[in-house]
This record gives C-alpha cells, sequence and structure tokens, in this order.
C-alpha cells in the first residue's frame, strides 16, 4: 500500500478506452464484431436507393410545375399523369429499400453486438484477479449490458444512415449544381460556419459523454450498494445514509447528461440558422441572376426544394453526430475491456498439460508484491514433496494467503517461479492447471441455484449418486440430509440462504468432486462448528493420502495434523518442520502461535 | 419481474399515461419544451408562408418587370433570418427542455426505486437477484422515459400541422382534403406496429434484466469461476440470453423496418396525390398553380412532423413496459413497520429477551422452534451451536433484519416490532461473520457517515485490533476501500466491521463468529480488548462463538440445538451437563489418532 513500489505485479488497471479516437473506435469495434462487416455493401446500395429514392418527389414536382402546369400551350395532363406514375413507382422502391436497409442494419448490428457482448464478457473472466477488483462490479456490468445497448441504437440508427446522409448531401448538392452553381455556393458559404465548428463541437461532446458513461458506471455502483449491503444499511439504520450517497451519484448523473445535451442542442440551433441564411440567400440572389437571363421563377423554386432536401440530411446528420458521441464513448468502454491485456499470459496450445498424479511444488525465489505496494514474499524457495499434506501457518499479514493465490495463478510471481512436477505454471496449459489445481477459498462464492448445480461446478458431468457419494467421503452427508430438499436446495443469491458454515460445506464439497491433484485450502472451514471442522479435517486427510494438499491456517489444529509446516513472517519462511518438531523450538515464532491458540482452547 | 402486459387499454394508450406522469411531475419544463417546439413548429411553417410571400411579392414580380427594389430584398432577408433565428431559440428550448425533462423524470424514478430498495424488507431482497434491481434501476427507468425526448417535437409538431392545415384549407379546400387523407393512414400504421412490437419489447427489456443478471451474478463469483476454470461454461451461459437478447431485438427490428419508410413514404404519396388533383384543378380555374406550390410544400413539410410523431410511438412499447418494471419496484408492499415506541437514553447495557420465539425458511422445516433466552444488562452470553443450527438467523431476529413468525423478541421490555425507526440501530449492533465494505473511506466505513471525532474512530479502530494496518494504508482514514472493500484481507474487513460497530457504543452487541477470518494471535487481542471496552461500557453482549477463548468471555452460555436453548448455564456446567454441547465445543483437543499432543493443554 505504500507508494515506493518496487516491481508491480499482475494487475493492471482497467482499459477505460478513453484515448481510442472515434474512427478508431469504429474500426476496433469492426475488428471484434466482424459481423459487422458482412453485407455491408449490399446494405450501402439499398441505403443509396433509398436516399436517392428521396429526391424523387421534388424532382416530380419542379417537372411537374415547369413542363405540365406552365407548359407552353397549357397544362399538360398526360405528362403529369407520367410524372406521377413515376414517382409513384420510385416511392415504392424507395420504401422497400429503406426496409431492406434496416432490417439488414438491425440483423447484422445485433448480431456484431452479440458477440462483441460476449467478448467482453469471457474477457472480464480471462482477466487476472486483481485488473477485476479495480474496477466496480456494477461498472463491469455496465459494459456488458447499457453500453452495448447504447452502440445498438447508433449501428442501426447512426452509422449507416450518417454516410447516406453525406450521401445525400452530395447528390443534393450536384443537382443543386447542375440547376446553378451560384446558387449551390451560395447554399454551401450559408452552412460553412456549421461545417467549421462541428470538430469543436465533437471535441466538447466525446469529453462530455465520457463523463457521462463514467457517471453510469458510479450510479450502477451507487445503486448496487444498498442492494448487496441491504443486511449492514438495515442493522445500522444508515438508510438515510446510503440514500444521500445514491442521490449524489443521480445527481451527477443527471448533470453530467445536462451538460452534454447543451453542446448538442447548440450544434443543432446553428444548423437552423444557417438554413435561413440558405433560403434568403438562394430567394435574392436567384431574383438577382433572373436579371442576367439564366433563372426562372420555377428554377428557383426547385431549387428552394432542393435547399430543403440539402438541410434535411445535414441536420440529420450533425443530429447522428451528437449522438454518435454517447454511442462510441459506450462502445470505447465495452472495447476498452477487450484492449486489457489479460496479463497472465496464456502459454496456448503449446502450453504443458501436467500428468495426473500426486504433483510435486517448488517456490523458485519467489518475490510477490502487489502493483505499487511492499513485497508481500521475498525470495521465497521452498519445495513440497509430491504427495504430501503441508500446513502453512503465520500471522495476518504474513503473506501466507499469497502462496495460495501464486499456487492456483490467480496471480504470477514478481520475480522467481513457482513451478508444478518441473514446470513453470506460466507454461501450463490453463485446462490442465484447473485441472489439476483447485483452491478453496474462504468465502465460498455459490451461484443462485440448487446445491448440486454448484457441486457440479466442480466436475460438470458429475451424477447425483457421485456427488453423495463425495458427501459421505467428506462426512458432510448428514448435514446434507437434515436440508429439507436436500441436493435440491437453492442457495439464494451468492448463497446468502445458506450460512457461512454451510457454503463452506458447499465449496468443499465442489472442490472435493473436482478431484484434484494439487488441492489448496484457505481457510476453508473457519466458520464450520469445531466437531465438524475436526471430522472434515481428517476425512480431508484420509482423501489427500494420494495427492499433495497445501493448507492456509489459522487454526493450529489443522496445522497439527498435517505431514509438514511452513511457518511464515514478514514475507519470508522462518521455519518448516512437522508440528511436533517445531512446537519444541523455544522462542520461536510458530512456538508463540501456538501458546496463543492453546490459551484460546484450552478448558477455562 | 417479468410483468404480464395490461390486458386493458392499448399500448398507446398507456405511453400517453405514462407520459401524463412525467407532464405532472415536470409542468415547467415540459411547458418550456412545448413552447420551444410549437415555435419551431410555427415557424417552420412561416418558413413556407415567407417563401411563398417572397415568391408571390418579390419572385414572380421581379421577373415579370425585370426589377427590383432593394427594400424588398432587405425584407426578404430579414424576414428568412428572423424566422430562422426564432427557429434556433425554440430548437435550444424544445432539446434542451426535452432533455432536462427526460433527465429530471429518471433521476426521480430511480430516487423512488431506490429509496424502495432501502425501505422493502430483507424477505423481499431475498426474491430479487442484485442484476434484475440494477436493470429495474437503470435500463427500465431509462426505457420508461425514452418518449420523452422525441415528446415535446411530437406536440410541437402538431401545432405545425394545425398551421400548415389551416394555411392548406386557406390555399385550397379540395387539395387540402386530399392531403389530409394522409393521416389515418398514419394512425392505422401506427396502430399495426404497436401491436405487433409490444410484445417483443416486452420480452426484450426482460431478457436484458436477465443479461444483467447473468453479468452481475458471474462478475461476483469471478474468482470461483477463475479457479475451477469455467469461463467457457459462464460464457456459454451469458451467450445464451446474449442470443436469446438479439433474436428478440432483430424481430422487433424487423417490424420497425416495416414501420419506418411505410411512416415515411404516406407525405410522398400525399404530395403526388395533390399534384394530380391539383393539376386538374389548375387546368379548370378553380385555383393557381401557386397554391398548388404552396400545399404541395406544406405537405413536404408536414412529413418531417409525421416522423416525428412516428419515433414517440415507436418508443411506446418499450416505455410502457420499462414503466410496468419500474413501477413493480415502486408498489412493491411489505415495507417493515415501526411503531411509536422509544428505547430510554442511558449508557447502560440493555435487557433483551427472547421468548417461545419460532422462525422458519420453509414451512416444512421449521428452524427455530420456541427458543427462549435472555441477556441481562452488562452480561455477556455466548451462544454455542453446531453449523446450521440457526444461529445466523437468531442474530438476524435480534437485530431486526426479519420479524420472528411467532414469539417476541423484547429489549428492554418493548418489543422490538413497536420500536420506532432508528431506534434499534441507536443501540443495538450486529457484526455479521461477512463483512460488507462500503465503497468509502476507511473513516466513512467506520462511521458510516455519523459524526465522530477521530479519537474515537482510532480508538475503536484499536480495540478491533485494526489500527496497524490502517495507519500503514497510504492516506490512513482517508484511505479508499474501492467497491465492497476488495483491497483488503477478509480478516481486515472483519476487524473494520467490527470497528464500525464499536464506534457506535451500542448496549447490545452481538457478534456473529465476527473473528473467523482473523488468526489466532490477532482474535486473542481483540477479544482481549473487547472484554475491557464492552466492561467498561457495560453493554450486554451476545457473541457466536467456538473458540473457548470467546467463551470464557462470557458470564454464561447458551447452547442452540434443534431450534431451541437446550442448556444454559457456564462453560463448565454444560461440559458437566451436555455431552453433546462437549462433543461441539472440545473438538479440537480430540486427536485424531487419540494421542495428545503436548502438555500445554491445561495450563490457561
Amino acid at each position: 500500500m505504500s507508494t515506493t513500489a518496487p516491481t508491480a505485479a499482475s494487475g493492471t488497471k482497467m482499459d477505460s478506452g478513453e484515448e481510442i479516437g472515434a474512427i478508431a473506435t469504429i474500426r476496433l469495434g469492426m475488428k471484434y464484431s466482424p459481423e459487422l462487416r458482412e453485407g455491408l455493401g449490399l446494405t450501402l446500395v439499398y441505403a443509396i436507393i433509398a436516399s436517392c429514392g428521396q429526391i424523387v418527389v421534388p424532382i416530380a414536382v419542379q417537372q411537374t410545375l415547369d413542363r405540365g402546369l406552365n407548359a407552353p400551350g397549357g397544362p399538360r395532363l398526360d405528362y403529369v399523369a407520367w410524372m406521377g406514375v413515376l414517382a409513384a413507382v420510385a416511392i415504392g422502391l424507395t420504401s422497400w429499400a429503406s426496409y431492406a436497409m434496416t432490417r439488414r442494419l438491425f440483423t447484422t448490428s445485433e448480431h456484431g453486438l452479440a458477440t462483441l457482448r460476449t467478448k467482453a464478457f469471457r474477457h472480464v473472466h480471462d482477466l487476472p484477479l486483481l485488473t477485476q477488483n479495480t474496477e466496480r462490479r456494477g461498472a463491469l456490468v455496465s459494459r456488458v449490458t447499457t453500453d452495448v445497448d447504447q452502440v445498438s441504437q447508433f449501428l442501426v440508427f447512426g452509422g449507416l444512415i450518417f454516410v447516406v446522409s453525406i450521401g445525400q448531401m452530395l447528390v443534393a448538392t450536384v443537382l443543386m449544381i447542375v440547376y446553378s452553381w451560384e446558387l449551390a455556393a451560395v447554399v454551401w458559404l450559408a452552412f460553412l460556419p456549421l461545417f467549421l465548428s462541428i470538430r469543436w463541437f465533437q471535441k466538447k461532446l466525446s469529453a462530455a459523454y465520457t463523463v457521462v458513461r463514467h457517471q453510469v458506471g458510479v450510479l450502477l455502483g451507487a445503486i448496487s450498494e444498498p442492494v448487496v449491503g441491504a443486511a449492514v444499511v438495515r442493522s445500522y439504520g444508515v438508510e438515510d445514509r446510503t440514500q444521500a450517497r445514491i442521490d449524489t451519484a443521480i445527481q451527477d448523473w443527471q448533470n453530467a447528461y445536462t451538460h452534454a445535451q447543451t453542446y448538442t442542442v447548440t450544434s443543432f440551433s446553428l444548423g437552423g440558422l444557417s438554413a435561413g441564411l440558405a433560403n434568403a440567400g438562394v430567394l435574392i440572389i436567384g431574383v438577382l441572376l433572373g436579371f442576367t437571363g439564366d433563372m426562372t421563377p420555377g428554377k428557383v423554386l426547385a431549387f428552394a426544394f432542393l435547399v430543403t432536401l440539402f438541410v434535411g440530411p445535414v441536420q440529420m446528420g450533425t443530429q447522428i453526430l451528437t449522438d454518435a458521441q454517447n454511442a462510441i464513448s459506450s462502445w470505447r468502454r465495452v472495447l476498452g475491456i477487450l484492449e486489457t491485456p489479460a496479463d497472465l499470459v496464456d502459454p496456448g496450445p503449446d502450453g504443458e498439460v501436467l500428468p495426473r498424479g500426486p504433483i510435486d511444488v517448488r517456490f523458485a525465489d519467489v518475490t510477490f508484491s502487489y502493483p505499487d505496494g511492499p513485497p508481500v514474499l521475498r525470495e521465497v524457495d521452498l519445495a513440497i514433496e509430491a504427495g504430501t499434506r503441508v500446513a502453512i501457518v503465520g500471522e495476518t499479514g504474513s503473506g501466507k494467503s499469497t502462496f495460495a493465490k501464486l499456487l492456483t495463478r490467480l496471480m504470477d510471481p514478481v520475480d522467481g517461479a513457482v513451478l508444478l512436477d518441473g514446470v513453470d505454471v506460466r507454461r501450463i496449459e490453463p485446462r490442465s492447471l484447473r485441472r489439476s489445481v483447485v483452491l478453496v477459498p474462504q468465502e465460498g462464492f455459490l451461484f443462485d441455484d440448487t446445491i448440486a448445480a454448484n457441486v457440479r461446478y466442480g466436475r460438470l458431468e458429475a451424477t447425483e449418486g457421485e456427488i453423495r457419494e463425495s458427501a459421505v467421503q467428506l462426512g458432510v452427508d448428514e448435514w446434507l440430509d437434515a436440508l429439507p430438499r436436500g441436493l435440491h436446495t437453492q442457495v439464494g443469491q451468492r448463497g446468502e440462504s445458506l450460512s457461512a458454515g454451510e457454503r463452506q460445506l458447499v465449496a468443499l464439497l465442489r472442490a472435493h468432486l473436482a478431484d484434484p491433484d494439487l488441492l489448496v485450502l484457505d481457510e476453508a472451514t473457519s466458520a464450520v462448528d469445531p466437531a465438524l471442522e475436526m471430522q472434515i479435517g481428517r476425512a480431508l486427510e484420509r482423501l489427500m493420502q494420494s495427492r499433495t494438499s497445501v493448507t492456509i491456517a489459522h487454526r493450529l489444529s489443522t496445522a497439527e495434523g498435517a505431514d509438514e509446516v511452513i511457518v511464515v513472517d514478514k514475507g519470508r519462511v522462518v521455519q518448516r518442520g512437522p508440528h511436533s518438531v517445531l512446537v519444541t523450538q523455544e522462542g520461536s515464532v510458530y512456538a508463540g502461535l501456538h501458546a496463543s491458540w492453546i490459551a484460546q482452547h484450552s478448558q477455562v | 419481474m417479468t410483468e404480464e402486459a395490461d390486458p386493458k387499454g392499448t399500448t398507446t394508450a398507456d405511453g400517453f399515461r405514462v407520459l401524463w406522469v412525467g407532464v405532472k411531475r415536470e409542468p415547467t419544463v415540459f411547458t418550456i419544451a412545448t413552447l420551444g417546439a410549437v415555435l419551431f413548429g410555427v415557424l417552420t411553417v412561416a418558413d413556407a408562408w415567407v417563401l411563398g410571400w417572397s415568391t408571390q411579392h418579390v419572385l414572380i414580380p421581379a421577373f415579370e418587370t425585370g426589377e427590383i427594389g432593394t427594400d424588398l430584398l432587405v425584407w426578404v432577408f430579414v424576414l428568412f433570418m428572423s424566422v430562422a433565428i426564432l427557429r434556433a431559440i425554440g430548437i435550444v428550448a424544445r432539446r434542451l427542455g426535452g432533455g432536462i425533462m427526460y433527465y429530471r423524470m429518471q433521476s426521480h424514478t430511480r430516487r423512488g426505486v431506490t429509496r424502495q430498495y432501502l425501505a422493502l424488507p430483507m424477505e423481499w431482497h431475498q426474491r430479487h437477484p442484485t442484476g434484475q434491481l440494477l436493470s429495474n434501476a437503470y435500463s427500465d427507468v431509462e426505457a420508461a422515459w425514452s418518449p420523452i425526448m422525441p415528446l415535446p417535437m411530437a406536440l410541437g409538431t402538431v401545432v405545425m400541422m394545425v398551421v400548415a392545415v389551416v394555411q392548406m384549407f386557406i390555399a385550397d379546400v379540395v387539395m387540402a382534403i386530399v392531403g389530409l387523407l394522409v393521416f389515418p393512414a398514419v394512425v392505422v400504421a401506427n396502430l399495426l406496429y404497436q401491436r405487433y412490437a409490444s410484445p417483443l419489447m416486452t420480452r426484450a427489456q426482460g431478457l436484458r434484466a436477465e443479461v444483467s443478471e447473468i453479468a452481475h451474478e458471474s462478475f461476483d463469483g469471478a474468482m470461483v469461476v477463475k479457479t475451477l476454470g469455467r469461463e467457457t461454461e459462464e460464457t456459454d451461459r451469458f451467450r445464451a440470453k446474449a442470443q436469446e437478447l438479439r433474436d428478440v431485438n432483430i424481430r422487433a427490428g424487423r417490424i420497425r423496418a416495416i414501420f419506418d419508410p411505410a411512416l415515411a413514404s404516406l407525405p410522398g404519396l400525399g404530395v403526388l396525390v395533390v399534384l394530380a388533383v391539383g393539376v386538374s384543378r389548375v387546368t379548370t380555374g378553380a385555383t393557381t398553380a401557386g397554391d398548388v406550390v404552396t400545399v404541395a410544400y406544406l405537405l413536404t413539410i408536414v412529413s418531417f412532423p409525421i416522423r416525428a410523431i412516428g419515433w414517440l410511438l415507436g418508443e411506446f412499447p418499450r416505455s410502457v413496459v420499462g414503466y410496468r418494471r419500474a413501477k413493480a419496484v415502486l408498489d412493491a408492499t411489505g415495507a417493515m413497520p415501526y411503531g411509536p415506541d422509544e428505547l430510554p437514553r442511558t449508557e447502560a447495557g440493555a435487557l433483551l429477551q427472547v421468548e417461545d420465539l419460532h422462525y422458519s425458511y420453509d414451512p416444512d422445516n421449521p428452524l427455530l422452534r420456541g427458543l427462549d433466552l435472555e441477556v441481562r444488562p452488562g452480561r455477556t452470553v455466548a451462544l454455542v451451536g453446531a453449523t446450521a443450527s440457526g444461529k445466523s438467523t437468531l442474530t438476524s431476529l435480534l437485530s431486526r433484519l426479519v420479524d420472528p413468525d411467532a414469539g417476541a423478541i423484547r429489549l428492554d421490555g418493548r418489543d422490538l416490532r413497536t420500536l420506532r425507526k432508528g431506534e434499534l440501530p441507536r443501540d443495538v449492533a450486529l457484526v455479521p461473520q461477512t463483512a460488507f465494505m462500503f465503497d468509502d473511506t476507511v473513516r466513512g466505513n467506520v462511521t458510516l457517515g455519523a459524526d465522530v471525532p477521530d479519537e474515537e474512530v482510532w480508538s475503536a479502530l484499536r480495540t478491533s485490533q485494526a489500527d496497524g494496518f490502517v495507519a500503514a494504508l497510504p492516506d490512513g482514514l482517508d484511505t479508499k476501500l474501492g467497491e465492497r472493500g476488495t483491497s483488503l484481507s477478509g480478516g481486515q474487513r472483519q476487524r473494520l466491521s467490527l470497528a464500525r460497530a464499536l464506534v457506535r457504543r451500542p448496549r447490545l452487541l452481538i457478534l456473529d463468529d465476527a473473528t473467523s477470518a482473523v488468526d489466532p494471535e490477532v482474535e486473542a487481542r481483540i477479544l482481549a480488548s473487547l472484554r475491557d471496552d464492552v466492561h467498561g461500557a457495560a453493554a450486554s453482549l451476545l457473541v457466536v462463538a467456538y473458540r473457548k477463548a470467546t467463551i470464557s468471555l462470557a458470564d454464561e452460555v447458551a447452547h442452540l440445538e434443534a431450534g431451541r436453548i437446550v442448556g444454559r448455564g457456564t462453560h463448565a456446567e454444560l461440559l458437566e451437563s451436555s455431552p453433546s454441547y462437549a462433543h461441539l465445543v472440545n473438538a479440537y483437543e480430540v486427536e485424531p489418532e487419540g494421542t495428545s499432543v503436548d502438555a500445554g493443554r491445561d495450563n490457561a
């Protein structure tokens, strides 16, 4: 926790993705969701047909007026009729193309985003434990839920329509130039300030929406507190304070959104001013051009229609650009997960597969420190023979739990190496490692399902008979039978319908069923009553005979039964040997721990 | 949480009902936004009028006479620009107002929903997964108010349409009627859309919550997933739901893909019909070419409002679903009832009496069956019982996290249920087995916002043996702990949780195996200082314990078995009278091999 850090261990901070630019974000997004590219060409063709179609009406109006209504020698009805039919067909074609485009957009973007969501979800699990812990759970959840939803809106109603809007703008410009290049220039001149200001607005919006997305994460974190910590909030009567904290998060969220909205609004209203300027300019210059001869009232009026054709896509484009910043910020946050290195590097297909059977363990000059922290373990060098039962003891903060995390590769050492069967854990194929080495932590998390389903987490294909058999072997069958629904008992969220001791029993059962070659127990029975704990301890001794077990023990009763005890003090191994030997070493750390244990558990 | 669709009333009606709730809540902002939209609408129509005026009074005369007055051109410019500026003001009022109203309504609902989370009883929380509740408070609320953004625009365009329609009638009644046929067509298209899209939107919103639920649970249990190598299975579980959501979204998208172009094409078709009718009327001399232009132009203008109304209506299905889901939380009942009674204002320990207490999670299998217990003021009672015997449940009942099925718990002679809100937490503190940390500083986690001088915080930290590691933190008391205190070890969290209870100087302190994650040395020191502290303040203490050192602290031991207190007395008396008690607490002393470890046993 000190600020003087030697080498930082595994545990990079979650990538916020903030440094990725808008175009880079879209390109990166396409990379992770290749579906978004699929059939993009055809979709674009539909989009072009759809946008070209929207120009049909004003042309029909203009043609009808000039050649039909104002035709020399009186109105020509057949011409008007033909133009009408032509326009109707064009409208039909436009609608169909627009339907095909939207349908395809929905399909590809939803496919792409489902892929992105799933990839990001998977990647969260591939991140090192320390990195996972740098981000609030609620915020992590928001990255695979609300953030993805936000991108979906943009992909369907934004991205391509923006491209099409630009297309429409260009088509309108070409048409305007065909009608009159002078008036076209007038229109572009009127819109120039808007176009020039867009970059500035984009920068502001990007910053503003980055704050918004951050506040969404904070808000979700604040909301989850009274939900997850409901018991503490109630028993301490701190509802008002918790509410005040949530209210602050809600207000900050609202302020962030309002701030972003002011930029959106300003940028959008500029578009309206430009349109007014363009209309006035067209009328005035049109009249003036009329005096030089190559302009008719019909042309000026048709041009006014063309201006609306130009203004529509410009406003649509501005709108999409502003909304896009929200979506891009969200997209960045999702991609930020994927861009965070899963820095416990997976050796890939070249990884070694551990042979089944008892594992021997070696710590070769292992040093470990948390990022920005002092060393927790210093140059630990020790070997544990295959098939032995080892207990690691030491005071709180001595570094003994770090052994468990290094052995199970929840973290990698800063220096040195952990070897299983002579293979560096970093080179072992992950599946093989997880099959051979199992950790039972102190707070065994359970999923909101039945006991059976939670136990099967250890071995997916286990039958009920096998689970029951395991329970008998561990000596927890009596407890299981006493439960109203036995194995089918629902454990509730995080297993909270069970007591802490019962949760530990399920976690043990789960680990036993996984049938590991190296079992690592980190205070796995701390909440179980002494009688049951001793019973389980004896069962484990029996079951562990053909495997290696490492137990991180607070209770010295565990150490007494181990083949060997390793005593850790201030990050170093200070004693090792069987309990009976260590306890006689007067003045030693172990003797001290033991005396204190005896004092607590002897008769009064 | 899946709400059945309301059989009464259509989605459209319900959508307007939801909006009406918003309008009543934020009338001022709504009025400003709507006036802005009206201004925008009127001025968009005025644009057409300015164009018409300029055509009649400037354009046509100029081309006919071949000359033009500068003052007229200035008028054209002034008219167009005034309209544009006023319209920009309208845009700002409408969009900023709409945004502010949208954010404020979300904030109002979120404040309401989170207040419910804090008010609803534990039993309600146990039935609702965290992920669902997060989704209710975020996505559902966002969905519920999503039509607010397009609302002012839609309302403004209603005015715009009225003005446009009036103008159309002024120009030519027959053409106006023909043009207006567009409106019933819009209504029909929308009804069809609502009917097909609503069920899909309901399903999608439910799936969003399920996706959030899986993500939340999976990230919460990330360590178990990692250590058992179940990343692939978890990803499969998530992917299945993400794909289900994707498929529903695609189906909803296809319906939208039909609806949007259908709506967009209607005004275009209207214009064609008007042109056809107009041309024939011009030939018969019933109307002028200028009027045909005006009506056609007005219809083109109306095409945007029709889309705007379409966007509003398009949001309705999602809004109604989100509102219902959030409303289900808002309407949930079962808040814990409180009485009018107060506890005596004294420093002395409280008197706790439990009489014939019954409690069950499952009616067929009652957990507590007629439990009696008394803790007299200033006394310490140790509660001893096997794993899953109901000790933790009893502590939840005593701190009124839940109410008993039958029987009574009295504090200083008053039934807990008759106490005023806030009375119990003031005098009773529960330290649970699993410590919960808030995303706050060390100080905030200890004081929970109460105004406590730092000396008292340090004193509580000393008693709980947390002063050492807190002092070593980079910012001491002001160190931020991060969500749920993940930066701390289990033992450190427990000690902070203990300090949190101690700093409040409770008159009854309940420790639910609150030192299980702390090792013997530290535990011994905590217990020693706790004895001094508690006895100094003369608080009553109920402690769930297995360790003899803890038990030895007690004036009396209560043995919980089969849902009752089966034995009471001193530790020695119970050892004497109860074999099952002796078996439970003496377990550590019975050696697996039956051999005594050493002679140091009896010297405490």
